[in-house]
């Protein structure tokens, strides 16, 4: 059965951190003049106007900054087997937020605050989303 | 900042039936709308020469309207790529042109069928291109959902509870039901708020604004012009469009702001008093962009009517009611008068400040701020009689 969700259409700027993710690391742009981390990637550094970049790898560790639990889908025909679900601000420990899933546990038990960690799930044979799950305590 | 104040008015207003399914043309809606502004100017067609309006997600060019009503020679037209943020930008930029000698005579409208056409809530294409592709693969997708993260970010920080939100939801609906062109006239108590269904937590279906087709137009000249036609002008005072840092790479991206419990309001509201020469306290009345309950909160705190987290208290105990100490969107706002994307709160603010709002006139209205916008950018006036 084909994926029905929405996915990411990879582009030149996006490409280095969906391959990465396929590979099971999550990785964020890092200007190489003034070493500003940034997500999402773009092509000048927004701190120093640099358009030259390195590739960092995170510890895929962070902290829910905030988080909604989706009750009603939309579109229904796409999200109607999947509510309720997580989605989360997560802020990463390289100073970063990131929009993700939470998993691995109930919507009602997720707080602000809370640590993840990363966690790869493969939705087609290109692309593999970075979703987060609870630390382990 | 805006250099302006008082020189140019709005001298016109006009609306459509709001209604969950128009069965005509976004054009049709657009140009009726116009043509009531028209008319209620006491103007004619032919004096008509320019147009500014708003199209995210559905409407109609500028140039078509001028077509279909026959304009015989528009000078200045354009279409601004944006949502409720422009609603009040729109207006600035007519006075704006007009001092700038492009046109004299400006039509500013938003039309769409918001509810039968293209439902902005409704989702998007599966393919997540641009900076959607890290957002919708989440299931992270509609504006609701996009505005709930915010909501509970002011939970989180300040403690603002559903009650607080209740309250706001509750009180818009009261004034529609004294307002004939709301497309929601039953009240509701805070029992029904708190059980409507949940949609995307914390927001109840009560939080979110309507689904609407419609039209609404508002005509702007010089005040010195205005005082010749039909209706009391109302003054343009003061204004401002903008946001803070990182206001992102469309409407829905805010991955880069620095705090999802402030919105843009913070960052206009010294442009917007100094251009008016006026402060909160100046304010009788303000129809304030409620696309959900949580954005009135944003921009109460952020344009300094109550401290930062304190606005879920400050709506509370009657304080926006119609008869309270600031009356807050007295037509019911998009939560219950209908989605014309916020230009609407500025059709309401010319009624209260002409004083023909009828049953829900608040007595002795001077002066009424509208705002437009929820998140990382919009706009306000400062309006006056």
């Amino acid at each position: 059965m084909s994926y029905g969700k929405p996915l990411p259409v990879v582009d030149p700027e996006t490409r280095p951190f969906w391959e990465a993710c396929r590979e099971g690391r999550l990785m964020l742009q890092r200007c190489a003049r003034c070493g500003h981390t940034r997500f999402p990637p773009t092509s000048f550094c927004p701190k120093c106007r640099s358009g030259e970049h390195e590739w960092v790898e995170s510890r895929g560790r962070g902290r829910v900054f905030s988080w909604i639990v989706v009750r009603h889908p939309v579109p229904r025909e796409v999200y109607a087997m999947e509510v309720p679900y997580v989605v989360a601000l997560i802020e990463l420990d390289e100073g970063v937020r990131m929009a993700s899933n939470i998993v691995g546990i109930a919507p009602e038990s997720v707080t602000a605050g809370m640590p993840v960690r990363v966690v790869f799930r493969r939705a087609t044979p290109e692309i593999t989303l970075p979703l987060f799950e609870p630390e382990p305590s | 900042m805006y250099a302006l104040r008082d020189k140019y008015a709005i001298a016109g207003i006009g609306w459509t039936d709001y209604t969950k399914r128009s069965g005509r043309t976004v054009r049709s809606l657009a140009s009726e709308a116009c043509l009531a502004a028209i008319d209620d100017a006491g103007l004619k067609v032919s004096d008509i020469d320019g147009f500014v309006s708003f199209n995210f997600n559905d409407s109609v060019p500028a140039i078509a309207v001028a077509t279909e009503i026959g304009v015989p020679a528009a000078r200045y037209a354009n279409d601004f790529l944006s949502g409720g943020n422009a609603a009040n930008m729109i207006v600035l930029t007519a006075a704006a042109v007009i001092e700038a000698g492009l046109a004299e005579t400006v039509l500013c409208y938003r039309a769409m069928n918001g509810r039968s056409g293209f439902r902005l809530g409704g989702g998007r294409e599966l393919a997540a291109h641009g900076i959607t592709q890290f957002t919708a693969p989440f299931g992270w997708i509609t504006y609701p959902q996009a505005m709930a993260m915010w909501c509970r970010r002011h939970m989180i920080e300040y403690g603002t509870t559903a009650e607080q939100l209740g309250e706001i939801a509750v009180t818009f609906r009261a004034n529609a039901v004294a307002n004939p062109r709301a497309m929601q006239r039953d009240p509701i108590t805070m029992d029904d708020y708190m059980a409507s269904r949940m949609i995307v937590e914390p927001f109840r279906m009560l939080d979110i604004c309507l689904e609407t087709d419609g039209a609404c137009a508002v005509l702007v000249t010089s005040t010195a012009r205005a005082r010749d036609l039909r209706r009391k002008p109302v003054l343009i005072a003061g204004g401002a469009y903008g946001g803070g840092p990182d206001q992102g790479e469309d409407l829905f991206d805010a991955l880069r702001w620095p705090d999802h419990s402030h919105n843009y309001a913070k960052y206009i509201a010294d442009d917007l008093w100094r251009s008016a020469g006026m402060g909160p306290a100046d304010i009788d009345v303000a129809q304030i962009y409620d696309c959900f309950t949580y954005s009135i909160l944003m921009q109460l705190e952020g344009l300094g009517f109550c401290r930062e987290g304190e606005g879920g208290s400050f709506v509370q105990g009657g304080r926006i009611a119609r008869d309270g100490e600031l009356p807050l969107n007295t037509h019911g706002g998009l939560l219950s008068e209908g989605y014309i994307h916020g230009l609407n709160h500025v059709v309401e603010a010319v009624q209260q400040l002409r004083g023909e709002a009828g049953p829900r006139q608040v007595p002795g209205v001077e002066t009424c701020l509208t705002t437009a916008g929820a998140m990382t950018c919009g706009s306000a006036m400062v309006l006056s009689n």
